[in-house]
């Protein structure tokens, strides 16, 4: 099977069954499980909730209604505010709708950046393996030797509390988990038997690497990509806690309005728990698609 | 293996060397030095090159990292400037303080999440495996300052239950012979301040070990379901064994390798500091320890710990790695 699969591959011309099989018959099984069709109904939503904030948010996320508000007074849920105003009389229900923009943009942003990177790393190292392959590897060894918090924090203090420090801090430690990843998955593919026969057919050695084993190394990036959305939620969570996020108190981000609500916990709980299960909602979506895809696209589950 | 281990442990002097002079580098391009640290809102640009001199920061940047370098050989990581104390002096406070809280962490994570994952591994889609499959997923999603609020919320402010903030009550002036506040009070007989060191390592140790636990338990689960249908467990089976003889020599055994891979790197993680959780808990660890000097810019500081956490997190690893030999007698052979 594989044999032929790789003769039919270099031939050329039809280079892509292989993966378009895979990705087929995952789709398949995605449509069947139940993990799947939760985790992308939460992400879909999360996602159109960010898309279509400005119709879907009944007030701007910045204005402000001081009828009700008083110091130490919260006004909780009611008609004109279904979640109830938050500490400076803002409507916390457009809040939370607006936030999603900057959790998406966060995750998008970091994640593009840092996989972009990282597979180049881990492509290079791959493809070229020898002294190219060391010297990366111990670069990504560096990078994975630091708390990837710790890191995370110290690239946002190089580059000053602002939103794009925060993407790029997290980028950053998305990139040697991403380099490691796709060179394993690479080095595994070059042992195989479809790889075997290209090079006997006499296809040269950049054309392996860029057709047949490139394409073939992605699946467990793709799953990697969905749970690194996961993460990056979080993680801008964590860093807005720490202070690090954009110094600008206007911009609804669900980090720092839960990290803010510390302060009036006691006399304004609710207040917490609507950004607390944002962040939960749309981690565990991005994650159940994850773990779902993971299951889809492993080779040794296909029939 | 002695082989192996000697060859890892070779491996780590590229990996340190690359790492200070990176770190090197970064603490050099962060924005505002230690003169912004330490003299704030009197800062003139003639005490600012006078705070620099001090620290040896007017010179060449290679200069400085040999002389640097020279030092970390002989151990010396150089004096905090906010503290103004030794480096290596601060590490020492503070490390038994993220052992402590590592180790109450990770063993509330064994505890629960072991039995937890076993009986649903052994039982799939009982109403105990989804509850410990939601609980897992939420243990993931939420975030760990969130999860620190509620407990102290909920167990220190509501209850009154347990303490919320430090390691040990301040009215209690036991000696602090090994800085490892529980096994001190043990030590020096003080029954009752290791017993409220204990205590406030609760509530700190399960916000840290929530996301170790929901993991322990996913891999659990997975390798008992796993290991459930491998041949060799229908065959004990078939061969008349009793089931329980045949769940902990057969099935146990073998799907508690994984979960001990999974076990060690956790902890590896955990050792090197855990930011959130310390600062919700003010707990003075590494990670809030570490967090504090990036902020106010304490080059020793960040230069040492740095370096002093991954060698703790590589060593970490390198043990995990030699562990197998011991569990699993195919390692040793192949």
């Amino acid at each position: 099977m594989s044999l032929t699969q790789g003769v039919e591959l270099a031939a050329g011309d039809r280079s892509g069954e292989a993966a378009g099989g895979l990705y087929r018959d995952a789709l398949r099984r995605l449509r069947r499980s139940p993990t799947a069709i939760v985790g992308a109904t939460l992400v879909l939503l999360f996602v159109f909730v960010a898309v279509f904030a400005p119709l879907l948010a009944p007030y701007s996320p910045t204005a402000v209604d001081l009828t009700d508000i008083r110091p130490g007074v919260f006004p909780g849920p009611s008609a004109e505010h279904p979640l109830g105003l938050d500490q400076l009389g803002r409507d916390e229900l457009s809040r939370i709708i607006y936030g999603a923009r900057y959790s998406l943009l966060i995750g998008v942003v970091s994640l593009s950046l840092g996989a972009s990177v990282g597979l180049a790393l881990g492509l290079i190292a791959g493809a070229f393996g020898g002294w190219v392959d060391s010297l990366v590897m111990r670069g990504v060894d560096i990078m994975l030797a630091v708390p990837s918090l710790l890191l995370a924090i110290g690239v946002a203090a190089l580059l000053g509390p602002r939103l794009i420090s925060v993407m790029i801090a997290i980028a950053v430690v998305n990139v040697p988990i991403f380099a490691r990843l796709l060179r394993g998955s690479m080095l595994a593919q070059r042992r195989s038997d479809y790889a075997l026969a290209a090079r006997s057919l006499g296809v040269t050695r950049s054309r392996i690497v860029l057709q047949h084993v490139f394409p073939n190394s992605l699946a467990p990036v793709i799953v990697q990509g969905t749970l690194a959305l996961a993460t990056a939620i979080i993680e801008a969570a964590g860093l807005a806690f720490l202070g690090l996020g954009s110094p600008d108190p206007a911009i609804p981000e669900w980090g720092r309005m839960l990290a803010e609500t510390n302060a009036f916990l006691a006399s304004a709980p609710l207040l917490a728990l609507w950004p607390g299960l944002a962040i939960v909602l749309s981690v565990m979506g991005f994650y159940l698609l994850g773990e779902a895809l993971r299951e889809a696209l492993d080779p040794k589950l296909r029939r | 293996m002695l082989k192996f281990a000697v060859r890892r442990l070779l491996l780590l002097v590229p990996i340190l060397l690359g790492l200070s002079i990176l770190v090197f580098l970064f603490v050099r391009a962060l924005p505002g030095g230690p003169e912004t640290a330490l003299l704030g809102e009197r800062l003139t640009p003639e005490r600012a090159a006078a705070v620099r001199a001090a620290y040896g920061l007017d010179r060449p940047v290679y200069e400085q990292y040999v002389s640097y370098m020279g030092k970390v050989a002989k151990l010396d990581f150089g004096v905090s400037i906010q503290s103004q104390r030794p480096v290596s002096e601060e590490i020492g406070r503070r490390f038994p303080a993220t052992v402590e809280l590592a180790t109450f962490a990770i063993l509330f994570a064994i505890l629960v999440g072991i039995p937890l994952g076993f009986v649903a591994g052994r039982r799939p889609n009982s109403w105990l495996d989804n509850f410990s499959t939601v609980g897992s997923l939420i243990g993931i999603a939420i975030p760990v300052f969130a999860l620190g609020f509620l407990l102290k919320y909920v167990f220190a402010v509501k209850l009154g239950w347990l303490p919320g903030t430090g390691r040990q009550d301040v009215r209690i002036t036991t000696e602090h012979p090994t800085g490892f506040f529980v096994l001190d009070g043990l030590l020096t007989g003080d029954l009752p301040a290791a017993w409220d060191a204990v205590k406030h390592l609760i509530l700190p140790a399960i916000a840290l070990g929530t996301i170790p636990l929901a993991i322990i338990t996913r891999i659990t689960r997975a390798a008992v379901l796993e290991t459930s249908n491998e041949d060799f467990v229908r065959t004990a089976e078939a061969k008349g064994m009793t089931r329980q003889i045949v769940t902990r020599r057969h099935i146990l055994r073998n799907a508690l390798l994984p979960v001990v891979t999974i076990i060690g790197l956790q902890t590896g993680l955990l050792l090197s500091g855990a930011i959130l959780t310390e600062t919700v808990f003010a707990f003075g660890g590494m990670g809030s320890f570490m967090a504090d000097a990036l902020f106010s810019r304490d080059f020793p500081v960040i230069q040492g710990g740095i370096l002093f956490l991954a060698v703790v997190f590589v060593v970490v690893n390198l043990l995990v790695d030699i562990s197998y030999g011991f569990i699993d007698p195919r390692v040793r052979t192949s």
